[in-house]
């Protein structure tokens, strides 16, 4: 008869090996895949330098014997009055145009700069994360005034709110900080919004609902942990935008007051200098650029290795490595070429 | 399952004032309806999607309550009113001897733990950045009923019970095969020991070999904790083995119901009638020997459903009156009255319907 009445054993469990019991998360496979890429771990190199750079500021400082906002007229000028260049009277980087030691403003520079764009970027996300669950979760009439705040921040002009806000208080560090989180959140609120929005739709949200989960719950246990992913990206290619969003208000003097060392002030600076001293501009630029560049490409990184697509491209480029190997010679030796991985010097 | 007879119970608007024990839910002219915006700035209501528009029934305790219809019909809807999952436009619920209709969170919150519910898509319905083991635990959590160890040692009771390995605790969703996370989803709507679990359409996106382990399964664990189910599904076959009664849903209403057998094999109304014709059959002689009943047309728009009988602009049997009054479910000649169709028209024994439609089975 039918086919249901056919006799099945109701245990169809596959007895599975007793060591394979901890499923990989998300997170575990996105750190696997990251480890493939020689980009992201190029980046994650030189972030975590710069951090240490950063971190231990005054020890260079002291084992150069400047401090930064030591001025060495006698050593550090000319005769002219003139900044002195790299390598002059053990200045390494040269100095700047009052003869302070460059090296030691662009490590000093460095601390600013990473300690604002990271904590903006915290700051940002979890405001951000918090008004597009809540905004996306709730819908209706919270959902329109959020959505419409979000849309008023987005179209806010920023250097005109930053000069107006230093206009009224004297520039600091926490005008900085407030400037920039708040022209950040936005964007990271809309794309949470957006995914709340279809989430939320899933069944599993409703087998939550129907379990009498309230709100808050379903927000931050089963919603949030599916947002994580474009979150961690976004956030990521947050903080070299918070980091140049820093440099510019610094570099229209709105940003950190002087003496404090900051690499948009020091460009600021050099702007009547860099003619003559093309290492005043050419450093703190460089720097800027490098700590940019390695936290978009790691962002860029994390997104590939979040995408479940891009195993195959990573597996595809393993494999014509280990075919390349092969035809060298070289893997004669070693049969599991494939799973070692790129081992440095073969290029 | 038992054969013990259970009746769905139906009509129009008179309240059944029958205060029976054995009952456990009883849904008295229940509707729900969608509202349809209008486009452009500003939204009205342009019209109701009459998903579910008067629907009456009874699921008694330890037995099971069959609900069959297509896609559309009001199926899932009626189940989510009864889930307390969306709100009731007018009509009562009632369960275990509590008018539970539109009731607020903090209230509704001691019958989450009396009504679970299963759900169809094996996929969707479990969280995929969670583990299994705290998706099980999930109703502990929620409730606050175990934590920790406690909690831990439940869920392996609870994974073993339902045919997983409990070493498997810290897997994820994505780790299982269809049939196993369906098991899951067992297990979850298991947790709090309901009387009432909601089957939506559990096992029509499973294998049919696996199919038959979750079916068994539900059966088993219905003798072992009394539960009783509401189980909806299209396919007429799942629903013979499993139900005590069967309901059978048209466009918001219900056409017929009562004993799975009765309506099986003295089926009255044409709608079931050609349902039962279009189930496939295991056996070829059987098929062979089957007149299929090729219904014309689509299934009317819910939001301006036909006058009269829903069913009479597809119904090979329909006449005048059809199209003019709407027929009262209620026993027909010849039957029990658990049996009960909403037909003008029924259809006799040894009718053939195929033949009135003008249509030969291909």
């Amino acid at each position: 008869m039918s086919v249901t009445e056919l006799e099945f054993q109701a245990h169809a469990v596959e007895s599975a090996p007793a060591e394979a019991i901890e499923g990989r998360s998300q997170w575990q496979l996105t750190w696997r895949r990251l480890l493939h890429d020689r980009m992201a771990i190029a980046s994650m190199i030189v972030i975590a330098l710069m951090v240490l750079i950063a971190i231990f500021a005054p020890v260079i400082a002291s084992i150069v014997g400047h401090g930064p906002e030591q001025a060495f007229p006698n050593t550090g000028t000319t005769v002219s009055g003139t900044p002195v260049g790299p390598g002059t009277n053990g200045f390494v980087l040269g100095t700047d145009y009052i003869g302070r030691d460059l090296l030691v403003r662009v490590v000093y520079g460095a601390r600013i700069s990473l300690f604002v764009g990271i904590l903006t970027t915290a700051i940002a996300t979890v405001a951000g994360v918090s008004i597009g669950l809540i905004a996306g979760y709730f819908g209706g009439f919270v959902d329109t005034v959020l959505a419409r705040f979000i849309d008023s921040a987005l179209a806010f002009p920023f250097i005109v709110l930053a000069l107006a806000l230093a206009a009224v208080f004297s520039p600091s560090l926490t005008i900085v900080i407030g400037v920039i989180t708040f022209f950040s959140w936005a964007g990271i609120s809309r794309i949470v919004r957006g995914q709340t929005l279809s989430l939320k739709e899933k069944e599993y949200i409703e087998a939550a609902r129907s379990l009498g989960a309230g709100p808050w719950r379903i927000m931050f246990i089963d919603i949030l942990p599916n947002l994580m992913g474009p979150v961690l990206v976004l956030a990521t290619l947050y903080i070299p935008t918070a980091v140049i969003f820093e440099a510019t208000l610094s570099f229209l003097g709105i940003g950190i007051p002087e003496p404090t060392p900051s690499w948009g002030s020091i460009l600021a600076e050099a702007q009547t200098y860099y003619q003559i001293a093309w290492w005043y501009v050419v450093f703190p630029a460089l720097a800027l650029l490098i700590t940019t560049l390695a936290f978009n490409l790691l962002g860029d990184g994390i997104r590939d290795a979040m995408d479940p697509r891009t195993e195959r491209i990573f597996a595809a480029a393993r494999a014509r490595k280990g075919r390349r190997k092969k035809k060298q010679g070289q893997a004669a030796a070693d049969g599991s070429a494939e799973l070692a991985g790129p081992s440095a010097g073969t290029r | 399952m038992s054969g013990t007879v259970a009746h769905g119970d139906a009509g129009a608007s008179a309240p059944l004032a029958e205060p029976d024990d054995s009952v456990l839910v009883r849904v008295d002219n229940l509707v729900k309806h969608f509202p349809v915006h209008s486009a452009g700035m500003i939204r009205r209501v342009a019209g109701q999607v009459q998903a579910v528009d008067g629907v009456s029934l009874t699921v008694r305790r330890g037995q099971t309550l069959g609900l069959v219809g297509e896609t559309g019909c009001g199926k899932s809807t009626l189940a989510r009113c009864i889930a307390g999952l969306v709100p009731v436009t007018s009509g009562q619920i009632t369960f275990d001897g509590h008018n539970i209709t539109n009731l607020s969170r903090p209230a509704m919150r001691p019958f989450r733990r009396e009504i679970q519910m299963i759900f169809q898509d094996p996929y969707g319905s479990l969280n995929p950045r969670r583990r299994v083991g705290s998706i099980i635990g999930d109703p502990f959590a929620v409730h606050k009923t175990a934590s920790g160890a406690a909690r831990k040692k439940a869920v392996q009771e609870l994974m073993e019970r339902v045919g997983l390995n409990p070493e498997h605790y810290n897997r994820f969703p994505a780790e299982f095969s269809g049939g196993q996370r369906q098991r899951i989803g067992v297990a979850r709507a298991l947790a709090l020991r309901p009387k009432l679990i909601i089957c939506d359409e559990p096992v029509s996106a499973l294998d049919v070999s696996i199919q038959a382990q979750v079916l068994n399964l539900l059966s088993d664990l219905q003798s072992e904790f009394g539960l009783s189910y509401l189980f909806i599904a299209h396919d007429l076959e799942v629903v013979r083995h499993v139900s005590d009664s069967v309901a059978v849903m048209y466009l918001g209403r219900l056409a017929e119901t009562g004993p799975g057998k009765q309506v099986y094999d003295q089926t009255r109304h044409p709608y079931t009638a050609a349902l039962l014709s279009a189930a496939p059959a295991a056996d070829p002689d059987a098929a062979a020997q089957r007149r299929r009943i090729i219904l014309t047309g689509d299934v009317p728009s819910p939001i301006n459903p036909p006058s009269g009988c829903r069913f009479h602009p597809r119904c090979p049997k329909a006449q005048h009156l059809c199209a003019q009054t709407e027929p009262q479910l209620e026993v027909k000649a010849g039957d029990p009255d658990t049996h009960r169709a909403a037909c003008h028209f029924p259809v006799q024994e040894g009718e053939m319907l195929a033949r009135v439609a003008g249509r030969e089975r291909r």
